[in-house]
């Protein structure tokens, strides 16, 4: 760790994998939902599980991307944080509100939670991924500016790496596009219509700027590849990013009362968006290739090249399948959307959380080239426990979904009902609550490797890079 | 990538083209908003409509059902109930659903429940009556059948 104030980082990823824990087992009971359709019921109806299950999702890549954040500016601007102090009690300002949030969701029924937060004062309640009680979602705002200007202060201070700039510049539309968020008029399709400029613009915008920008810099550290080319690619990828994914927007615009030209633009440009994951996944692979110097962090390197690869199948190649718009006529809010909906979360962006964590943390204990090869092991078998078992559950959902057309979308006379199409789908679903329960002993498996002791590969390795020291080529991270 | 291609050319790529799809996206949200009123009949907005809103999102119902598919997909999609339950009468699904939702949730065993909200007869019609009017938006003839 370059600088002290860095630590910070810490609480805010520990306190992001413990919400991804509680995220999946609300996955499991939803998943057993799906199959004993009364499970639990009335103490806990499906759509508080999901409720819990999306927010926890979305606070946890947060608190993800905050830590990342607090981690890497500081190194890349070459100075300490501007106010690390700010930043410990925006730590506990958002755990408290994320907390009580959740607890909300879970101890009262929502009406009563809208009636007590006094929704009607500024209707923002009720709307998919938008649950939260508005007071909350102020509190978010509150927690984001503090945080900005706290990274942005530090931007300014230091040195304006691409990465810095990068990742500021997506941090801030990810501020700037939540404010959409507050807008909930009565017409439910301009709420729609602006509904996405809150999702879309964040899952397909601003966030892939903040991907693109954790992954750029995990791949300086690890390869010590020139960052001149490191931030080149990222350049380009994040361009193409913007490029397709700001029209692409259209795929949304289909079937939700905007007129037919977006049905055109949509297609067009979804079928590009694919391209910067592509790219990624070359970066990261050609990065690796040309590295210069073996980082004892391994495991980190690992995480860096997965997050490529289950990025583009989940966003890339999951998302196309389904973005063209008469193929979308028929699997639109099918079981197909939540098989893309979990690889491609899961790929881009809590695997570039899980990235960042596995390379910062180790240093933030000590351990300057990683954990100890016994943890490593370990967290290597969880790694592929998860992307294999979530590639299973993406599998799973993908032929639900395709049946799920054939039965209820595909028939123009004698197709079944939602329902009926429902219950010949439970063996599938059965075979997702499987790779559920393989997904959440990985993340066991991935939470005991940070109690793993053993030899530290620094030892073993500061003797090597001593000896070395001499020949050693420089890894460009120090300029 | 060959050594042609300067890192300041794609910068200027980034910059140039973030900056010019993001113009394009807000010249056809324009076009978009200016063509919106002949297609989601916003004149059918009434206070019942608005109530029923209201409603639909204070109790969650995205949470299960999904709502010109989007939404959750526990539960039936919603934007076509009235095609699929109101004959073509609006009198006759107001029935369906003062019926529909005093009998929630069904006593079958092992079937997805829906809760039971307590809504008064006034909010059960102003909740249908948002349907409706949902059910009027003219968005490009999704889904392909009544059974959504």
């Amino acid at each position: 760790m370059k600088f002290e104030s860095q630590s910070v980082a810490k609480p805010y990823f520990i306190f992001a994998l413990a919400l991804f824990t509680g995220q999946i087992l609300f996955g499991l009971i939803m998943g057993l939902q799906y199959i004993i359709g009364d499970f639990l019921f009335p103490y806990l109806p499906f759509n508080v599980a999901r409720m819990v299950h999306t927010n926890l999702l979305i606070v946890w890549l947060l608190f993800g991307f905050m830590g990342a954040s607090y981690y890497l500016v500081p190194e890349e601007a070459g100075v300490e944080l501007h106010s690390p102090r700010l930043a410990r009690i925006m730590f506990w300002v958002f755990a408290a509100a994320g907390v009580a949030t959740i607890l909300g969701y879970l101890l009262v029924p929502y009406a009563e939670l809208a009636r007590l937060t006094h929704n009607e004062l500024l209707p923002t309640m009720g709307r998919e991924f938008l649950e939260q009680p508005t007071i909350t979602k102020i509190g978010i705002v509150v927690v984001a500016l503090a945080f900005i200007y706290n990274i942005g202060m530090t931007v300014l201070k230091g040195r304006k790496t691409v990465i810095n700039m990068v990742l500021i510049t997506g941090l801030i539309g990810l501020a700037v596009f939540f404010l959409f968020s507050f807008y909930n008029p009565e017409n439910l399709v301009l709420d729609k219509f602006f509904w996405w400029w809150v999702v879309h613009l964040w899952v397909e915008g601003v966030w892939e700027l903040i991907l693109g920008a954790i992954l750029a810099f995990v791949l300086i550290k690890v390869t010590g590849v020139d960052r001149e080319v490191i931030e080149k690619w990222l350049y380009v990828i994040i361009a193409m990013a913007l490029i397709s994914g700001l029209i692409g927007m259209g795929h949304h615009y289909y079937w939700i009362g905007p007129g037919e030209y977006w049905l055109w633009l949509g297609s067009i440009f979804s079928a590009i968006e694919p391209i910067p994951f592509f790219m990624m996944v070359m970066f990261a692979f050609r990065m690796v290739r040309q590295r210069r110097h073996q980082h004892g962090n391994q495991i980190a390197t690992l995480w860096a090249l997965g997050t490529a690869v289950m990025a583009f199948l989940g966003a890339g190649v999951w998302g196309f399948i389904h973005t063209l718009a008469p193929v979308n006529y028929y699997t639109h809010g099918s079981q197909i959307t939540a098989a893309h909906g979990h690889l491609a979360f899961f790929g881009a962006y809590a695997m570039v959380v899980m990235c960042i964590i596995s390379y910062a943390m180790p240093i933030m204990r000590g351990r300057l080239q990683g954990n100890s090869p016994q943890a490593q092991k370990l967290e290597t078998f969880a790694f592929w426990a998860m992307c294999i078992s979530m590639l299973g559950i993406t599998l799973a959902l993908t032929v639900a979904g395709a049946w799920q057309v054939a039965l209820q979308r595909l028939p123009e006379v004698g197709a079944l009902s939602f329902m009926n199409t429902q219950d010949k789908l439970i063996p599938i679903f059965w075979v997702r609550e499987l790779f559920g329960v393989v997904f959440f002993l990985g993340l066991v498996a991935y939470l005991a490797s940070f109690f793993v002791g053993g030899v530290k590969v620094a030892d073993r390795q500061q003797q090597e890079s001593t000896e070395k020291a001499a020949e050693a080529v420089c890894c460009g991270s120090c300029n | 990538m060959a050594e042609m291609f300067t890192k300041g050319m794609a910068r200027n790529i980034y910059y140039g083209g973030g900056v010019f799809f993001f113009l394009l996206l807000v010249g056809l949200t324009f076009d978009t908003l200016r063509e919106l009123p002949q297609r989601d009949h916003r004149e059918n907005i009434t206070e019942s409509v608005a109530r029923g809103k209201a409603l639909w999102e204070e109790n969650n119902c995205i949470g299960c059902h999904s709502l010109m598919g989007e939404g959750a997909y526990f539960a039936p999609e919603l934007a076509n109930v009235f095609d699929r339950y109101g004959q073509g009468s609006e009198e006759n699904f107001h029935q369906f659903m003062q019926a529909w939702m005093a009998m929630q949730p069904m006593p079958t065993e092992g079937r997805r429940k829906m809760p039971q909200f307590h809504l008064s007869q006034q909010q059960v019609a102003d909740l249908t009556d948002f349907l409706i009017w949902t059910s009027r938006v003219n968005d490009n003839d999704w889904p392909p059948n009544r059974e959504g």
